[in-house]
């Protein structure tokens, strides 16, 4: 274990805070955990990230670093001399990584989101429709970045699969809820195999929150943090 | 000898960021630019997903996304540096690129397209975003330190776009309550390479008047 003095300020159900905690178990980061109530944040969040006041907040040797994904990436630079790479070498394919990881956070999560709430079964249906042609396209990019490996990253878990992959939970959840499946065998066979996969992982297993416990919370939709 | 294209239009802000980190690098390119209402089967086939500008073509592979274009830059050409090597500078600069995206473009487009009431709730957001931005240039000549960087590029439409936004009657930040993010602006616009790649300024503003008109107009229908 690589000691150090690391904080991670985050609310257990966040796909967000997940991301900060995969990428620290793949560089085998020893850290404190400190779990927020968002109905009440505390002194250390808010001046750890007084323009957003969300988390996760991952704090180095006392500096913070916000955004889950710039965290992800933080890690990978400040730890990079111990365990793999979470982001790949050749700047093409880092591009390509950052590039869909931008549209999980805008595409995946609106649409995600927009099942949750939407009001009345055409509109559900609607919504779910444009979640599964996001799907497609992910898939897509899938089969493209992967190369025939078992993840995005190639043979192990990289920036991308943490990027998509921390929203599996509540994937579950929004499937669970509305009686519908949406990572499916035949639409979306590679990402269906990926999901699997992943959360199997030993960098994810235990950081990933069960999708009961997530079905609990009464929401189809991941919190904002 | 390495193939650079850049489909651009000739006002996009976001297109100017890709601009300036070339220039700064002394990358040659050839600009593509192209009509947004009627897209080019180029753009269509290097950005399937967004068909949207910027798009950088190198080598016949393309890059969406002008943050993601500008860190493929980075790590292509290695003069003019334009992220810190620190990881945690590095990260911080990230921080304030996506802060520009995420928080200071809405609102001020949010001041840009209203009027009234609307517009003065979209002040107060632009007020607070700038007081962030004050705070962070404490110290510090550009964001990026003593030269510009990265952070810079990302937040430099401010400065070239407050100055039209003047001149059709918004006036979106005084200089006596954000000393340093006014003086920060002057500077920037200053540096040579960000000075010769500036739209058009009669262009622009006659396009800006148009489209605050637009929106005004159906939002105040006669």
């Amino acid at each position: 274990m690589v000691k150090s003095d690391v904080k991670v300020l985050g609310f257990w159900p966040s796909p967000f805070l997940m991301r900060a905690r995969i990428a620290l178990k793949i560089k085998s980061v020893e850290y404190e955990f400190l779990e927020e109530n968002l109905g009440s944040k505390s002194e250390l969040l808010l001046k750890s990230n007084p323009v957003h006041k969300k988390i996760p907040v991952l704090i180095h040797n006392d500096k913070p670093v916000c955004e889950s994904l710039i965290i992800v990436e933080y890690v990978d630079e400040a730890w990079s001399s111990s365990g793999p790479s979470i982001l790949p070498s050749d700047p093409y394919d880092r591009a390509v990584a950052r590039f869909w990881a931008a549209y999980v956070d805008e595409k995946w999560f609106s649409a995600l989101r927009d099942i949750g709430s939407a009001n009345g079964a055409e509109a559900k249906k609607a919504a779910i429709e444009q979640l599964i042609e996001v799907l497609v396209l992910l898939e897509d990019a899938f089969v493209k970045c992967s190369k025939g490996k078992a993840f995005f990253g190639g043979n192990q878990i990289g920036f991308l699969d943490i990027a998509f992959g921390s929203y599996l939970g509540w994937l579950r959840v929004t499937e669970k809820m509305n009686e519908v499946k949406l990572l499916d065998e035949v639409k979306t066979p590679g990402l269906f195999k990926w999901a699997e996969r992943f959360c199997a992982d030993a960098a994810v297993k235990d950081v990933m929150p069960e999708t009961d416990k997530l079905a609990e919370l009464k929401a189809s939709a991941p919190p904002s943090s | 000898m390495a193939e650079v294209k850049l489909l651009k239009t000739w006002s996009s802000h976001f297109a100017l960021r890709v601009v300036w980190a070339l220039k700064l690098k002394g990358v040659q390119f050839d600009s593509i630019e192209e009509d947004l209402s009627n897209k080019s089967p180029l753009l269509l086939q290097h950005n399937p997903v967004y068909k949207k500008i910027p798009v950088l073509v190198h080598n016949g592979r393309a890059i969406s996304e002008s943050l993601v274009i500008l860190e493929y830059i980075d790590e292509t050409w290695k003069q003019y540096p334009l992220l810190p090597d620190d990881p945690y500078e590095s990260a911080r600069a990230r921080f304030w690129a996506k802060f520009s995206d995420d928080k200071v473009f809405p609102s001020i487009w949010g001041v840009f397209i209203k009027q009234g009431k609307e517009q003065e709730e979209a002040f107060a957001q632009v007020f607070e975003n700038f007081s962030f931005l004050e705070e962070e240039l404490k110290g510090k000549k550009f964001f990026g330190g003593e030269k510009i960087g990265y952070a810079d590029l990302a937040l430099g439409w401010i400065a070239e776009r407050v100055f039209e936004l003047e001149e059709i009657g918004v006036k979106v930040i005084e200089k006596e309550k954000f000393p340093l993010v006014s003086a920060w602006m002057q500077e920037f616009l200053k540096v040579p390479v960000i000075k010769e790649s500036l739209p058009p300024h009669e262009k622009l503003v006659t396009k800006m008047r148009g489209i605050r008109e637009k929106y005004l107009g159906a939002a105040h229908p006669e």
